[in-house]
């Protein structure tokens, strides 16, 4: 878990082409690329429109920074921290490589 | 006008004639946030009746409308579900009863569909999977006004026509195109005829589908209301936000804690008024003590929670119809996650501050089940408006009201929030007692989806209103009814010579002499005991009971019982009756609520046990602690 979560963040400083959800900034967007959620969560997420493929973007941030809220397809849901940062995203305008 | 009349245009169907209906029994399915509930109100208005399915929680509304042959047809409400894979208890419920595996529930005839036409692409996955079941469908996409407004548009036809089945645009809110429901009831029984259907698998490729439909329909999605994100702006700021989140759950606060009160004391008044002109007119005995004692009690005790209940559920109403709770839910978030539980509890346990009835009730907006349960669980511990005065009463009695810091601030006053605290403290701790043990839950996450704002409707706040009002009334009404009765028939038997007997010989006291060994540990004696047995009427009753008990004059009982309870409590002992009124679930109309919310008495009775206890040991330890220091 920790390893995950610090190897993230390295990840983020290096490489801003793929990262989590929670890593972008209220106003970015990003490109939903894997859902690394038990699959019932991801089912969920799935079914408000998270989808890999899909567009994102960090509508807005929760006083603290925690819950925010994504819009995907017009779509606003709120999630935290611990959910969004099991969320890959690649980042727009960055060529897309296979992941 | 245009998109109306392309949604008649898109409900006649080749062939149709006007054929007898087949259609008895109609389900209606929709996922969250899609206006379905709106829509079955719309069309069913007060023709409605609650139920729940056998062995779960899930509860349903079944409405009645008549086809144009004047038969009656019965609309079955499912819970909202995204997806028909029965992972979550409300999607197994609408499978089951889809499919006609729900026991006492005939497979239905025919299902109306109700989408959200503003996001479809997300909503038509659902489509897919309901379409597959080959049942009659009408599909419904809600919300047109909006997407009209919003600058979206879609081919209802091309879309009837890929999906095989008849679709609709029409707003569940203005009622535009709901005939076409009165068309699909009127119409004949065929099976959808899909052009194409996901291969069954991923959501993924349901969803490529989905968006292949709608680009077919020339679906144009449309923007999100710039009123919407207008608000968003202030409700969610970082400032500004938990400003108003404060100010609103104070004024809920207010609202509940004492305009509520004025109603309650008026049905009160006016049942005492019954209960005198009852006397005047009936002889003195048994007969009119129990109607005066027993039934109009009752009924009292009922219907004092009424005006609480409503006055909550009107404001939970404005705020969930609007969206508003969505981003209090939000706001409150961070702190309710310290506890283990989410954004969507808080609502709920500041109500209990004033009473746990309607906070349990309101724990409906919850849509992860355990959250539900340790809600529901917790609620009770919260300091309600019934302890105040049993509170007031034991703490005027043994603590002279020293002034602490300036004129504000009393030892009593102390003492009274102290109690406050502690019942918070317990009710967080036991909510992480239980987020760690029974109702761990690492699946259900934080996700919620964001609603635009929109504006209430009274049609939809009125409906709920009776709709709660009568779950109340008659599923913890009638259980609230028999243990006062239940009670009466304890404290006026055995009859000494065709009169109630004094109380210390009736049913009652022999409980309470009966729990004294029990209690004794605690420094309470028999009397207190039987309080504590009569208080699970309501805990304030106790207080009367003792004033009665003490032989008092009610004119006086006040400060005559505080010189009583001096009497007969030390203080470590008084100590301890305020522990474990704080803790006890000393509330026959809590413990109905709770069954009546869990649908089964595994719930009450826990919780009951689990208080029970907890109040008995923190008991215990008080008594021993302050009588350590205290003689």
């Amino acid at each position: 878990m920790i390893f995950n979560f610090m190897f993230g963040r390295h990840k983020k400083e290096r490489n801003r082409n793929a990262s989590a959800l929670s890593d972008l900034r209220v106003g970015e967007s990003a490109i939903v690329s894997d859902l690394k959620l038990s699959p019932v969560v991801a089912e969920h997420l799935m079914n408000l429109g998270i989808l890999p493929g899909l567009e994102v973007t960090v509508a807005r941030s929760g006083p603290g920074g925690d819950p925010r809220v994504y819009r995907v397809e017009g779509t606003e849901i709120a999630m935290r921290r611990d959910v969004s940062r099991h969320i890959h995203v690649e980042l727009l305008g960055a060529p897309a490589f296979g992941d | 006008m245009s998109a109306s009349a392309v949604s008649c245009h898109a409900v006649a169907r080749p062939g149709d004639a006007a054929v007898a209906t087949a259609y008895r029994t109609v389900a209606v399915v929709g996922p969250p946030n899609s206006g379905k509930t709106t829509l079955f109100n719309r069309l069913t208005r007060l023709r409605q009746k609650v139920g729940n399915f056998p062995g779960v929680t899930v509860e349903h509304h079944t409405g009645y409308v008549r086809d144009s042959e004047g038969h009656e047809v019965a609309l079955i409400d499912l819970p909202g579900v995204y997806s028909l894979s029965p992972k979550s208890e409300d999607e197994k419920v609408a499978v089951d009863v889809l499919t006609g595996q729900m026991a006492g529930t005939p497979r239905p005839d025919a299902i109306i569909l109700v989408l959200n036409s503003t996001n479809l692409h997300s909503h038509l996955v659902l489509a897919a999977r309901v379409i597959a079941l080959g049942t009659p469908t009408l599909v419904l996409l809600n919300m047109a006004d909006e997407l009209r407004k919003q600058g979206g548009h879609v081919d209802v036809l091309s879309l009837a026509r890929q999906l095989g089945t008849p679709v609709a645009l029409v707003s569940a809110t203005t009622g535009e195109g709901i005939v076409a429901v009165d068309n699909f009831l009127n119409s004949t029984a065929a099976s959808p005829e899909p052009l194409e259907l996901p291969v069954v698998g991923s959501t993924r490729g349901y969803r490529e589908w989905a968006v292949r439909v709608g680009e077919n329909a020339k679906y144009r999605r449309p923007a999100t209301p710039v009123w919407t994100q207008r608000l968003d702006s202030v409700f969610l700021h970082h400032v500004w936000g938990p400003i108003i989140f404060v100010l609103v759950v104070v004024s809920i606060f207010q609202m509940i804690f004492a305009v509520g009160q004025a109603p309650s004391n008026a049905i009160q008044r006016f049942l005492d008024v019954v209960g005198t002109w009852v006397a005047a007119y009936l002889p003195t005995g048994i007969f009119s003590s129990l109607i005066i004692n027993g039934v109009l009690k009752g009924v009292g005790s009922v219907l004092v929670f009424l005006p609480q209940i409503l006055l909550l559920f009107l404001v939970i109403g404005i705020l969930e119809d609007s969206g508003y709770l969505s981003r209090a839910a939000v706001i409150a978030d961070r702190t309710m996650s310290r506890v283990g539980l989410n954004g969507k509890s808080f609502i709920p346990l500041l109500s209990a501050y004033a009473c746990a009835v309607p906070a349990i009730m309101a724990t409906r907006t919850i849509e992860s089940k355990r959250d539900r349960i340790a809600t529901i669980l917790i609620a009770p511990f919260m300091t309600c408006s019934a302890r105040l005065p049993v509170y007031t009463m034991v703490i005027a009695a043994f603590l002279p009201d020293h002034r602490l810091f300036g004129p504000f601030l009393g030892t009593r006053a102390v003492a009274m929030l102290g109690l406050y605290v502690l019942g918070f403290l317990m009710a967080v701790s036991t909510a992480r007692l239980l987020k760690s043990t029974i109702l761990k839950s690492k699946d259900a996450p934080f996700i919620l989806e964001m609603p635009p704002y929109r504006w209430p409707t009274a049609q939809g706040l009125g409906l709920r209103l009776l709709d709660r009002g009568k779950a109340f009334l008659y599923r913890a009404g009638t259980i609230i009814m028999l243990v006062t009765l239940l009670l009466w028939a304890a404290t006026n038997f055995p009859l000494h010579r065709g009169q109630p007997p004094e109380v210390q010989n009736s049913v009652v006291a022999r409980m309470g002499h009966a729990i004294e060994p029990v209690i004794r540990p605690l420094g309470f004696d028999w009397k207190i005991g039987v309080g504590l047995v009569t208080s699970i009427a309501a805990r304030e009753v106790i207080i009367a009971t003792l004033g009665t008990l003490h032989g008092l004059d009610p004119e006086s009982q006040a400060s005559d019982l505080q010189a009583a309870l001096r009497h007969e409590l030390t203080p470590a002992a008084a100590v301890a009756l305020l522990v474990f009124f704080a803790f006890a679930m000393q509330c026959m109309s809590t413990i109905a609520v709770v069954r009546r919310e869990t649908n089964g008495w595994k719930w009450p009775a826990l919780q009951f046990g689990y208080m029970t206890v907890v109040a008995y040991v923190a008991a215990l330890a008080a008594y021993n602690i302050v009588g350590h220091f205290v003689r």
